[in-house]
């Protein structure tokens, strides 16, 4: 079975708690909070003002940029205020606030669950809906999806890749939603494959998931230029040049992105989302996102609107036990523990991790030993115990040259470490601040 | 024996041939360099900081002999004293200056400033400043790890364990510049010395709106304007839901610090008031000047109250 070449770590799944649990709907929340940045990029623009009556599905903001998204009401009611809240790290972000009033949707919007597979649609006009439609990736990045289907020019795409792998310990939510929405997603590999021109897509899917594996490939029979590659455990598989050494064994050079070696790489709820813009009119203002813990008492994999508060989305499953230690957004490797619980659900989040006291203690650092096996276990070929020193030296032009910016901040080596040091800590303030002095550079 | 002499002769022959050629060749490629840079250097203070901007004090005593004005150099370890002394070697005056010294701008004891969730990661105010928003509720205050405790070369920034906040001593602050530039949160600024060492700052960083800052902390800054319009000598401005004074215009005549309706303006090393006027009495009382003025930020009633956070932080 395959996997990618170099480096990568094992931990434990830990996906136990919340799979195979039906994905179900949260409650529609009283205050709804939109963010206006809920993607990589520029903010998007309000279009709407304080009183004014808006529905589900509705444009209420606009991309700011070529690299942004349009955002669309999740809910339906009056614009209370545009104001800044705090996002569950405190930091301040502008948002538009809306005071629920029952849920009435765009008429154009098809809700009924019949799977329509049949897209008359020419590849602009997809590629247009799509952008209407505010996708991004649902992976965790939140690229706007639109320009990933646009390649540069001299460039062309040859295999569209599916990321069903889901490495992230504990998250369940693509696996469910392949296993209930196998055909919604096959229609939109489809859709995707006729917007890029292309014949060919493969499905990378982790064998810890033999029931997705065997209803894709089940799927995948009768769809042609479609195939389901099974991948060994191990992560992250989920990181996009990963995926692409492991389904299609092809190299991305450094700092190029996938389109280099001809691969558009999308997660399968973005397809999803694709599916539900272009044949159902929906625009993304809903996710799926998996609430998962020891102590949790309704662990599961829940639809959520846009908007709903963390904790109102906590609520749902069982509230928060007195057990816990953090919260973290997203998984365990990526995910980043929140300081609060106010913030509204948006694009960015796909899991609430609920570690209790003794998961979440964080072991005292030790002497690097010079063992090597971050260096091991490092998917991009770097060597972080030597990052992190020169982080903490600020020698930022030697970061440089070692290639800092290749990090895909996954944590394995700090997982690895057996000194429990904070290196991935270190590397990220050292790419922020390279990145910064390379940005500054190209401005000169 | 004819060996040996042979060897001795052989060896002397060699060791003159190699100091003829040395003698030749260090002539040939000698460096000119100015006889000054020397001189300079021995009365510059050696602390290699960097304060002065250039790499180290040969660096600065080589740009001081280039230049053809004293004029943006500055040893700010040496103060005027050290320029003076360079001025003499290169017979040239150097700028006037004001003794400056590193002044933390926030308040935000652990009273004032509740905690709101834990940190438990690497203690470095960097990191913690990359991760969120810190374990209060205020966005721009002190993080209190103590970047600037270790940046700082002469030891003159300590902690305070009882407010959590770093002190300055200004015995020893050699206004380098250091813990300026390690502070993420660009709380540090240096500022004029003043005339006994008294000064007075705005003892906030906090751009929020008034209520979120003071929701944050009793001791924000909410931008009232109160102080800008009692400045008589324009020193004040208020932007962004924060005054500033100035301190090239300041003239301590401390008619900000008694209007302040949080106690965010603090003075510094002023003799005791003699009576309060009653208008001003209960600004006034905010603004007692004490003998060390640290001691009333940093209310001796024990430990500060910190409730248990319910979510804390992975990193």
């Amino acid at each position: 079975m395959k996997t990618f070449r170099i480096g990568g770590v094992h931990p434990q799944d830990n996906k136990v708690y919340s799979a195979h649990k039906t994905i179900t709907e949260v409650a529609l929340p009283k205050k709804a909070i939109i963010p206006l940045v809920q993607h990589i990029g520029a903010p998007a623009k309000p279009l709407v003002q304080k009183g004014d009556k808006v529905l589900v599905g509705q444009l209420i903001a606009e991309a700011g940029g070529f690299v942004s998204a349009n955002i669309h009401s999740p809910v339906s009611g009056t614009v209370s205020k545009i104001d800044s809240t705090k996002d569950a790290w405190g930091m301040a972000m502008p948002a538009i606030f809306i005071d629920v009033e029952g849920d009435e949707w765009l008429p154009e919007i098809d809700r009924t669950p019949a799977v329509n597979a049949i897209c008359k649609l020419e590849a602009k006009e997809i590629i247009d809906k799509i952008k209407a439609a505010g996708i991004v990736g649902l992976g965790g990045a939140c690229f706007p999806t639109h320009v990933k289907l646009l390649p540069p020019p001299g460039k062309k795409a040859e295999v569209l890749i599916v990321n069903g792998v889901e490495c992230e310990p504990y998250l369940t939510c693509d696996h469910q939603l392949m296993l209930e929405h196998g055909e919604e997603i096959m229609v939109g590999i489809q859709i995707v494959m006729k917007a890029l021109g292309i014949n060919k897509a493969v499905i990378g899917i982790e064998k810890n998931k033999p029931d997705a594996i065997a209803q894709m490939q089940r799927l995948a029979s009768h769809t042609l230029g479609v195939s389901v590659e099974p991948l060994n455990l191990r992560y992250p598989q989920g990181g996009e040049k990963q995926l692409i050494d492991a389904c299609i064994r092809r190299q991305v050079p450094s700092g190029a992105l996938p389109i280099e070696v001809g691969a558009v790489v999308d997660n399968v709820a973005t397809l999803y989302a694709i599916y539900e813009a272009v044949q159902k009119n929906k625009p993304l203002i809903s996710r799926v996102m998996t609430v998962t813990g020891k102590d949790v008492k309704n662990p599961g994999n829940y639809m959520v609107r846009f908007g709903t508060p963390i904790a109102d989305v906590l609520e749902a499953a069982g509230g928060i036990p007195d057990t816990t230690g953090k919260i973290i957004g997203g998984g365990p490797m990526m995910g980043r523990a929140m300081s609060n619980v106010d913030m509204p659900a948006n694009k960015r989040v796909s899991g609430l991790l609920l570690m209790n006291k003794e998961e979440a203690r964080r072991n005292t650092p030790e002497n690097c030993i010079r063992c090597g096996k971050c260096v091991q276990a490092c998917p991009m070929g770097l060597e972080p115990y030597l990052l992190s020193k020169l982080s903490y030296l600020q020698r930022w032009e030697d970061m440089e040259k070692h290639d800092v910016m290749d990090c895909i901040d996954c944590g394995c080596c700090q997982f690895t470490c057996p000194s429990n040091r904070p290196l991935l800590d270190y590397i990220r303030t050292g790419k922020a601040t390279v990145g910064g002095i390379i940005r500054a550079r190209a401005q000169k | 024996m004819n060996l040996i002499l042979i060897s001795l002769i052989a060896l002397g022959v060699t060791g003159l041939l190699a100091a003829v050629i040395l003698y030749f060749f260090a002539q040939k490629f000698k460096v000119e360099e100015d006889p000054r840079i020397d001189l300079v250097q021995e009365v510059l203070p050696g602390a290699n900081c960097g304060g002065c901007g250039f790499a180290g004090c040969r660096a600065l005593a080589e740009a001081c002999c280039k230049a053809s004005t004293l004029d943006g150099l500055l040893c700010p370890v040496g103060g005027q004293q050290t320029m003076k002394q360079v001025g003499d070697i290169l017979g040239m005056t150097p700028a006037a200056t004001d003794p400056m010294v590193a002044v933390v701008r926030c308040n935000g004891t652990c009273e004032a400033r509740p905690r709101t969730s834990q940190y438990d990661g690497t203690r470095s105010c960097k990191i913690m400043n990359s991760l969120y928003v810190g374990e209060t509720g205020c966005a721009f205050g002190c993080l209190g790890c103590g970047d600037c405790v270790a940046a700082c070369q002469f030891g003159a920034i300590t902690m305070n364990p009882v407010t959590g906040l770093p002190e300055v001593d200004d015995e020893k602050c050699t206004s380098c510049g250091a813990c300026v530039k390690a502070c993420p949160r660009h709380i540090i600024e240096l500022r004029k010395k003043g005339p006994k060492n008294r000064r007075v700052w705005v003892d906030c960083v906090n751009k929020d709106k008034g209520a979120p800052a003071r929701k944050a902390c009793l001791n924000a800054c909410i931008g009232c304007g109160k102080c800008q319009k009692e400045c008589p000598f324009e020193a004040i401005t208020v932007e962004n839901n924060l005054a500033y004074i100035d301190y090239t215009k300041c003239r301590l005549c401390r008619k900000c610090v008694a209007v302040c309706p949080t106690g965010a303006i603090h003075e510094i090393n002023f003799p005791p008031k003699p009576a309060p006027k009653p208008e001003t009495a209960q600004p006034a009382a905010v603004a007692q000047p004490q003998p060390a003025p640290e001691a009333q930020a940093a209310p001796k009633t024990g430990q500060p109250n910190v409730e248990p956070a319910k979510e804390e932080t992975k990193q």
